[in-house]
This record gives structure tokens, C-alpha cells and sequence, in this order.
């Protein structure tokens, strides 16, 4: 990891001390243990901030859309995916935008970590690559990293960047395919089942957005929900419908487009399960046309074509 | 006084016989304020719950009155809720914030019923926080971990027990109800070492902050300092003292209601005029706000920085933007007269 961040802000500096860039949007160390935050550079003496490590969690690609001048992002697999899906929104111009692409193998799950602990503070971490070592008042306790990561992490296939202009360390191996198993367990459950599962989740939803201002893809330049003529719909937290109704059109406006990056769930302070929602849609977009997004430069968004062949069973095909 | 930690859930279901009461309980890994129905339910001693104290004084979502127009006329019916209360193990620093929002909701133009109301009907019992947060600066913002400013009693744990301090009247006479043993000087030894123990390491400077911001309003580095922000609702709904609000109109034909719905700073539709003028266009002005209402606009009116410390919105904000790192670039910049 110290490897990496020492090449990042390497390859950062050299960017804009050629001028090739203007800007290099990257990750520095952040005010809390395991947490980057991003950095915006713009002198080769801010880009002296940058680095790597394993708490890099947002999706850097919320930050590229319609950038003005030349930028540079330090992307990990999810994020180039999300660029990727923006790029052909035209939201990103890809000839503006060099990409420092960093394999990733995961990013730590700090509610994992609290689980672990049982709510004890961490203070400081010691990354020994597989291993991670977690101190605070009076305990230090090892930990597997592959135990602590985001579970989004876990089911990712696309560490390795899929396009990018400089690669930083190594490829990673090819993971086997996800299974989608929560996702299949939910679906089998009763209508009602999932309906009381779902007003039990977004009973704690306190309405702050942020699953919405995380996510690269979301970027209506006036979101339904803010809407007030009409008002599509209650403005208050308290109604549970309401809760669900927003983060069900957020979804589905996401089928096709979502990366399953997770950003939206790290960001969601009240711990709700998004994921779930997310990647049902993830998983149809898969199974009825066969596609993920941002996987590719060359093919289109699921949605944003068709194709007589699209395999959905209402499209009578002659 | 002194109450044995093993005693606790009786001399809470002794209360609930009389009081509604709150207290810290567990939904999944953290804690939030609910009413209670066995004092066995309360999670005391965990550091702050997730939400904070304000949302039960000041809902998220507040009916206002309700209306409805039939043919036998217009009927109004305006909810008041004035129960009474005992909020239980709440930290000083959520205490202290309503100290704050009195300020707001109860001044020589204002006095609002609601939020008043469930004020003077609720007896405030804190607990003492024997060990801060990494992220609690609480002294800094002149509070502390044992401060009994918005308390009515303030609890001190010893280890098995909590020594009771009466802070006012009101304390005092739910104190008398329960009928609690008294502390022997050893209790009380032990309560003055816990405080003395107690030590909150993390320190904010807000020397020269004030008169930074009375002149930065066109400063540049608010440029630099929003830019990560991504304008969502999470510090300032988390925040104790946070208290802006929005009053909708929640109906059908012609019966419905009026709600209060927390409002953000951070949000775009925030100050958004009928015309369609928006007087803070960027995600920059908005968040500029956040920290002029805090540490200039709360200062000049009521003389007292509009921030506790509790260190909420530093824990949960998703690009770990940290107030205390904002503050310091604020008093580290080059001040620049307003032009
Ligand atoms: S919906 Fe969530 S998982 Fe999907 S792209 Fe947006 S932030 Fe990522
Ligand atoms: S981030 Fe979580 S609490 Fe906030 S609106 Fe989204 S789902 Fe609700
Ligand atoms: S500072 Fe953080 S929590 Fe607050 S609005 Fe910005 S992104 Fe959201
Ligand atoms: S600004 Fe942050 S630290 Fe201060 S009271 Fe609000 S949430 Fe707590």
C-alpha cells in the first residue's frame, strides 16, 4: 500500500509539473483512522498529500462530471466503471480526463471493524497487507483484512481498472463469478415478507440524501424528491412509504447505469442495507439483458438501446 | 446520592409508572433515544447515540395542526404534547445543545409552544462520559464531560454505581420520588476520580476564529474548503444544534395537516426563493454557511458558538470532511477584508 500511494503521488506530481493536467483528484489521508479523504490538487505541492491505503472508499467519479480543463482522477476498479457508464452520458469527456488506474482488492468495512470490537474505539492501524492491526485505549487486536471488507468489495469482479492511461501495481487475478446469493434469498422470500423487511429498513432512514449525493449516477440537476410543483412526493421523514418510494426510484433509475460500487451504502449514516436494492436491479440488468455496466467503452447502456434480441420474455420476438 | 448500576431498570420502571421514558436503546450497532417500556430495555453508558437529543424536543417531522373543511365548517386541531417526560442518560454535550436551541426557540420575538412545552416537561438525567471520543471536543467549545448546563441531575460513574448530583429543583424532586441511599464519602471520592480521569484529548482553537469569519465571507478559501462536500443532509441532521426547518402543507382536497420538517443548509432547495432566486447557488455558499451560523451568526446573537462538540458530524459525513480540520484552515488562512 505505502508502495502504491508513493507512485500515485509520483505519477500526481509528474502530471501537473508537466502541465498535463490541471487538476488531480485523488485520495489523501483522512482525519480518522482507515478513512481517506478525497483531495483535490492543483500544484505538484498539494498532490504531495496524496495517497493510498485501504479506507479510499468514495467513488471519485461523483467528482469528474462536467469538469472544466484538463484532470486527472486516481481511479480504482469501481470508480473507472462509474467513469466509464458517465462517459457515455457524456457527463465525462474521456479525451479530458487521464486516468491513474489502481488495481484494488477491497477497501475495510468500518462497521465491520465495529462489529469485531464491540463499539471500542479504534485510534491508530498498522496495515500488514494481509493482516491489519487495530489499536486503541488499552487493546490491540489483529484482524484479516479479507474478513473486514466491504461486502461490495467482496463481490466485485472489476478491481482491475477496465480502461485507464497509467497502471499502478499489479493486475489481479480473475475472481469467479458472483452468485448473488442474498439477492436470490430475498427474492424468494413472500411479498410480505419483503415488504415488512423493507419498511423495517427504511424506518431508520432519516431522508439526508447522502446514498444520493454519493452516487456517481445521480445527478438529475433537480432530483424528484426536491421537486415542489408538483411534489411528487411527502417531504417528511416520517412516513415510511415515503422513504422506500424515494430509494426505489433511485434505484430503478440506476438499472443499467449502477456499478454495484456500494458508495451509496458506505455514505448512508443510519447503516441501511441499500446494496440489497441496488444490485436486485444489478442482478435483472444481468439476467434479462445479459449486461453490467461500465464494464466497456464499446457497448451502450443496457437501457439506452435495444436490440430484437434483448432476451426479455414481454418482447414477442418473430 | 447514589444509585447501584444493578438497581437501575427497577428505578426506571419505577418512573415509567409516572413519566414517559427516554433512554438510549439498541437498534442494530448503534443507539438511539426511544421511549421505553421496561428499564430494561436502556443501553446506558455507550458513547452518544446516533441521533441526537434535539429530535425529541424538535421532531424531524412535527405536526403542526391539522385542518380539515366539511360542510359543518372549518375544523382545526392543533396536537400539543405535554406529557411528562424524563430523558435518561443523555450526554452533557446533547444537554448543553438544547441550552443552545433555547436561544432559538424561546427569545423576545419567538417563543415556540411545542418545542417549550416538551422542555418544561422533561426532567433531564445525564450521565458523565468517563471516557471521551477521539473525536469529542467538547472542552474546546466551553463544555466539558462532566458539564451540568442543560441538566436537571448528572449521574457520575464509579464502576458499579452512578453517584447522583442534583443539579436543580426539578432533579431534586424526581431524586426525592426514587428515594435513593446516600453517598459516603468514599462514593464521592470516587466520583471526583472518575471526572479527574476523565480526559478529552482532542482540542479545537477557536482563538481568533470569530473575528476570521466576521471578515472571510468572499475569502477564496471557501473555494478550496467545500469542494469534497457533497451537499447531503447527514452532519446537519446529526448535529444537536442543527435547528433550521421547512413548514409544508401535507393534504388532500381540503383536509391535511402542517408539518415542520428538518431543513439543511446543505440542500439546494435551502433558501430557494418563490421566484426562482436562490441567494446560495453553490454547494460553496451553502456549506460557508454551516460554519458562519455556528461560529459567527449564533456568536453575534446569542453569544455562544453554536457547536457543542460532540463530534457527529465528523464520524458520520461520507468524505470524512472534519469540522476540525475546516476550523483550523479557517484560523490558518490569511484573513481578507469583505469587499
Ligand atoms: S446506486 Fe450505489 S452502488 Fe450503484 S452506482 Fe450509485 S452509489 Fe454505486
Ligand atoms: S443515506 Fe441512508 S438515511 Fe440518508 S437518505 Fe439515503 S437511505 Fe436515507
Ligand atoms: S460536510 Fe459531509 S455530511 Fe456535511 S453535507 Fe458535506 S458531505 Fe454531507
Ligand atoms: S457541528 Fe458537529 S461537533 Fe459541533 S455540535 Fe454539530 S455535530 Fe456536534
Amino acid at each position: 500500500m505505502q508502495a502504491i500511494a508513493a507512485q500515485v503521488k509520483e505519477a500526481a506530481k509528474k502530471l501537473l509539473e508537466d502541465k498535463k493536467v490541471d487538476l488531480v483528484v485523488g485520495f489523501a489521508e483522512g482525519s480518522l483512522p482507515l478513512r481517506g479523504t478525497p483531495l483535490f490538487a492543483r500544484t505538484p505541492e498539494e498532490a504531495d498529500q496524496l495517497t493510498w491505503n485501504r479506507g479510499c472508499e468514495n467513488n471519485l467519479a461523483n467528482f469528474l462530471r462536467k469538469r472544466e480543463g484538463k484532470v486527472a482522477v486516481v481511479a480504482k476498479g469501481c470508480d473507472v466503471r462509474s467513469i466509464v457508464a458517465l462517459t457515455k452520458e457524456n457527463q465525462i469527456d474521456r479525451d479530458n480526463l487521464y486516468i491513474i488506474g489502481v488495481p484494488c482488492d477491497g477497501m475495510i468495512d468500518r462497521k465491520k471493524i465495529g462489529k469485531l470490537l464491540g463499539g471500542k474505539e479504534v485510534l491508530a492501524v498498522e496495515d500488514q497487507g494481509d493482516t491489519i492491526v487495530l489499536k486503541g485505549n488499552g487493546f490491540s487486536e489483529t484482524a484479516k483484512v479479507a474478513d473486514l471488507l466491504h461486502n461490495s468489495c467482496i463481490d466485485c469482479r472489476y478491481g482491475n481498472p477496465v480502461v485507464y492511461d497509467a497502471l499502478i501495481g499489479e493486475l489481479m487475478p480473475e475472481k469467479a463469478e458472483e452468485d448473488f446469493a442474498e439477492i436470490k434469498e430475498f427474492e424468494a422470500k413472500t411479498t410480505a415478507e419483503r415488504r415488512a423487511f423493507l419498511a423495517e429498513e427504511f424506518s431508520k432512514c432519516i431522508r439526508c440524501y447522502a446514498c444520493r449525493n454519493a452516487c456517481p449516477m445521480c445527478y438529475c440537476t433537480e432530483c424528484f424528491v426536491d421537486c415542489s410543483q408538483p411534489e411528487w412526493i411527502g417531504k417528511s421523514a416520517a412516513d415510511v412509504q415515503d422513504n422506500i418510494l424515494f430509494q426505489a426510484v433511485r434505484v430503478f433509475h440506476g438499472a443499467g447505469r449502477c456499478a454495484d460500487c456500494g458508495a451509496c451504502e458506505r455514505a448512508c449514516p443510519m447503516g441501511i442495507n441499500l446494496r440489497l436494492l441496488t444490485r436486485k436491479l444489478v442482478k435483472d440488468v444481468k439476467v434479462l439483458f445479459n449486461a453490467e455496466a461500465g464494464v466497456s467503452m464499446d457497448d451502450k447502456a443496457a437501457l439506452a438501446t435495444f436490440t430484437a434480441d434483448d432476451p426479455e420474455p414481454f418482447l414477442v420476438k418473430e | 446520592m447514589i444509585v447501584s448500576k444493578k438497581d437501575i431498570p427497577n428505578l426506571l420502571d419505577k418512573m415509567i409508572a409516572e413519566y414517559d421514558v427516554l433512554a438510549p436503546v439498541k437498534k442494530d450497532n448503534f443507539t438511539v433515544f426511544k421511549p421505553i417500556a421496561s428499564g430494561a430495555d436502556a443501553v446506558l453508558g455507550e458513547g452518544n447515540t446516533k441521533l441526537p437529543a434535539k429530535e425529541l424536543f424538535f421532531p424531524q417531522s412535527e405536526k403542526l395542526f391539522s385542518y380539515s373543511v366539511t360542510e359543518e365548517g372549518a375544523k382545526l386541531d392543533a396536537p400539543m404534547d405535554d406529557k411528562k417526560k424524563v430523558l435518561f442518560g443523555v450526554r452533557p454535550c446533547d444537554a448543553r445543545s438544547l441550552k443552545l436551541l433555547d436561544n432559538v426557540f424561546d427569545n423576545d420575538k419567538f417563543q415556540d409552544p411545542y418545542y417549550l412545552t416538551r422542555r418544561a416537561n422533561t426532567v433531564m438525567v445525564g450521565i458523565g462520559c468517563n471516557m471521551p471520543s477521539s473525536t469529542c471536543f467538547c472542552t474546546s467549545v466551553n463544555s466539558g464531560p462532566f458539564d451540568t448546563s442543560g441538566l436537571d441531575i448528572l449521574l457520575v460513574d464509579t464502576g458499579d454505581a452512578y453517584v447522583v448530583e442534583l443539579v436543580t429543583d426539578k432533579g431534586k424532586a424526581l431524586a426525592d420520588q426514587a428515594g435513593l441511599a446516600a453517598a459516603s464519602d468514599a462514593d464521592k471520592t470516587a466520583a471526583a476520580a472518575a471526572k479527574e480521569a476523565a480526559v478529552v484529548t482532542c482540542q479545537v482553537n477557536t482563538d481568533g476564529l470569530k473575528a476570521k469569519l466576521d471578515v472571510n465571507f468572499y475569502d477564496p478559501i471557501w473555494e478550496k474548503i467545500h469542494e469534497k462536500c457533497l451537499g447531503c443532509g447527514a452532519c446537519t441532521y446529526l448535529c444537536p444544534t442543527c435547528h433550521c426547518f421547512d413548514i409544508v402543507d401535507d393534504a388532500v382536497d381540503c383536509a391535511g395537516c402542517r408539518v415542520r420538517n428538518w431543513d439543511s443548509c446543505a440542500f439546494p432547495l435551502f433558501t430557494l426563493h418563490g421566484s426562482g432566486h436562490n441567494p446560495r447557488t453553490s454547494n460553496k455558499e451553502r456549506y460557508r454557511n454551516r460554519i458562519m451560523h455556528k461560529f459567527k451568526y449564533f456568536v453575534d446573537n446569542f453569544n455562544e458558538i453554536g457547536c457543542v462538540g460532540c463530534g457527529r458530524c465528523i464520524k458520520n459525513c461520507p468524505v470524512n470532511m472534519d469540522i476540525r480540520v475546516v476550523l483550523e484552515n479557517i484560523r490558518g488562512s490569511e484573513a481578507r477584508l469583505d469587499s
